[in-house]
């Protein structure tokens, strides 16, 4: 059997990766890996993981990396970059702990412009703790703690973070959302955003769309429509923000 | 690093203005902060001295981002502090615990207020349980309880050596009156008082070339099993204690043949050295002890100075209702000697108000 290529930068000790079959957590890595790889960057990068499926991530890479608390990695990230400008630092953490936990660590570094990079992976839930509602939760999805579906009566509207945070960052933010079914897209959101954390431009944000087939209860057909016809829909995906122009600077 | 005070020189200053300086001269990089009074000037006379000096600051959107900032900061081998108080303090035991777990040498000055709750914003001696104590662990921290301005400046500049060398967190512990009066006090580079700075260094981000000279570094902070997680509580317990025998401070006057011995730390310490001195003059034989440091607590000490002459009291007094008390109480459990005490929470305790309860009780 011919093993498939993986990046330079994963750390294979902790190969195979602890995700469940069919979670989107491993194209995203394996997007950032070769995006690490072609940038160079291995040496350089700091990789923060938030607390959640996130997690798991934490020896992903043959990076230097850091755990923190639920909703903190923002923070930690921050705290390194101000410290350390010729680092890397990519924050990578779920849609509660971006979106909810930590919100006002997002909201206000993305204010601020941070020279950071912050990877959103929104599978609609919280995947770890069981399958409760998340910020992203669609109207009507049914989770743990919204059993009858969400009702945005009572409990609002799913986050949209991109287009809120461009609404707050400068013209020199990157602000994407990309999915994990659309793979150069993915790769190309994560590579700017990772130029323009290096390049100095300012704060760098992709939300990536991803997949939970655990606490959605799906099958991989059911699980992929849901992503590609309900998710897709809800969270337009694409560039929000790009101060490098179409191509690399 | 070069002198910035010069010859050791005296000063007439607040304790916050003094803390800002003692960060300075220690080597501090970073302040990373969020307003709450009374610790306010720490940042305001940092933000303006910070640039001279080609240190940073970066005002937070609040105190959990500041204590994870700070986290950051030192894991990427730099200096960096915080300050805070209060509500702010609670907010702060997550990034505290963090850094406890993660063995973070930061170092956080904490200037306390009334509470619970918003309290007041003047003054109390009500964050020492959770200053020494707080989160979800179990206190593996280093708790400098000072005095007054000369304290501060002087146990700052230890505090930042402590942190670094042993890899816990330092907490200096002052109070809105330290924070706010002006009073005398030398300040010094701390070269020209023979005291060397521990040189800050990285956790990540290190130098060379992963795969080719060294391993990437993964710092852990969460376990996947029980039996793994017990490991690390008892490997960091077993350096927390064996190094308590030389981080405890303590100061201790006239208790050889005492009669009863006021405990007392931080700035109420001074009033109870002012009431031992006039209760000796009146044939009162008082003694006087102080935990310098509250965590770890100097228990041999005050258990020693308990036994030498056989005391029949301990005054336990404080700026709060029993927290003090309680963290002697648990240190010295077994000592028979009755334990009065004199709770005046979130106010000031003068040498009258010692006295007089002195009296009471003898």
């Amino acid at each position: 059997m011919i093993a498939p290529a993986v990046p330079k930068s994963w750390y294979l000790p902790s190969k195979p990766h602890k995700f469940c079959p069919g979670c989107g957590h491993g194209i995203v890595l394996k997007a950032l890996g070769e995006t690490i790889d072609e940038l160079d960057i291995q040496d350089q990068a700091i990789f923060g993981c938030d607390i959640g499926c996130s997690l798991l991530a934490w020896d992903f890479f043959a990076c230097d990396s850091t755990q923190t608390h639920h909703g903190r990695t923002t923070p930690v990230m921050v705290g390194i970059k101000r410290s350390r400008p010729e680092l890397v630092c990519i924050g990578y953490m779920g849609d509660g702990g971006g979106y909810s936990i930590g919100s006002q660590h997002l909201l206000n570094a993305a204010v601020r412009n941070e020279k950071v990079t912050l990877i959103l992976v929104n599978n609609t839930n919280y995947g770890m703790t069981g399958g409760q509602m998340a910020p992203t939760t669609l109207p009507g999805q049914k989770t743990e703690t919204s059993p009858f579906g969400r009702d945005p009566l009572t409990t609002g509207y799913p986050t949209r973070g991109p287009e809120f945070l461009a609404a707050v960052t400068p013209d020199s933010a990157y602000i994407a959302r990309a999915t994990v079914s659309k793979y150069k897209q993915l790769k190309k959101c994560l590579r700017m955003a990772l130029k323009n954390q290096i390049e100095g431009n300012g704060f760098s944000f992709v939300e990536v769309l991803s997949t939970c087939p655990t606490n959605w209860r799906t099958s991989a057909g059911q699980t992929w429509n849901f992503l590609e016809d309900e998710m897709e829909k809800y969270f337009p995906v694409g560039e929000i923000k790009n101060p490098l122009g179409k191509g690399d600077k | 690093m070069p002198s910035i005070i010069g010859k050791p020189k005296k000063s007439f200053m607040t304790g916050n203005e003094t803390a800002a300086w003692a960060c300075l001269v220690a080597g501090a990089d970073m302040m990373f902060g969020y307003p709450i009074t009374p610790q306010n000037e720490i940042m305001h006379y940092w933000t303006r001295l910070a640039p001279k000096y080609g240190r940073g600051f970066l005002q937070t959107e609040d105190e959990l981002s500041a204590g994870f900032t700070v986290c950051g900061s030192v894991q990427s081998g730099k200096k960096a502090f915080t300050a805070t108080a209060g509500p702010g303090n609670v907010l702060m035991q997550e990034p505290f615990g963090m850094a406890e777990a993660m063995r973070l040498p930061m170092l956080a000055i904490i200037q306390q207020r009334g509470g619970p709750s918003s309290g007041t914003v003047v003054y109390s001696q009500q964050e020492v349980t959770l200053t020494t104590f707080g989160g979800n662990g179990e206190g593996m921290r280093i708790v400098y309880s000072t005095s007054g301005h000369q304290e501060i400046y002087d146990y700052t500049i230890k505090g930042f050596n402590t942190a670094w060398k042993h890899r816990f967190p330092v907490f200096i512990l002052g109070d809105g009156y330290q924070a706010k009066m002006r009073e005398p006090l030398e300040m010094y580079d701390p070269e020209d008082k023979g005291i060397e700075m521990v040189k800050p260094y990285p956790l990540i981000g290190l130098e060379g070339k992963i795969g080719a000279g060294r391993d990437p570094q993964h710092l852990c902070n969460i376990y996947s099993l029980e039996e793994e997680l017990y490991e690390v509580v008892l490997k960091v317990a077993a350096e927390y204690e064996a190094l308590e025998d030389q981080l405890i401070e303590y100061d201790e006057k006239n208790c050889d043949d005492a009669d009863i011995i006021i405990v007392s730390h931080g700035v109420v310490s001074r009033a109870a050295d002012d009431a031992v001195k006039a209760l000796r003059a009146q044939g009162i034989k008082a003694g006087y002890f102080r935990p310098i440091t509250l965590r770890p607590y100097p228990r041999k000490a005050l258990r020693e100075a308990i036994a030498k002459n056989g005391v029949k009291k301990l005054l336990i007094a404080e700026s709060a209702y029993g927290q003090l008390d309680r963290l002697t109480k648990q240190e010295i459990f077994g000592e028979t000697v009755k334990i009065e005490n004199l709770f005046m929470p979130g106010v000031g305790i003068i040498d009258y108000d010692i006295i007089n309860k002195v009296k009471s009780v003898l």
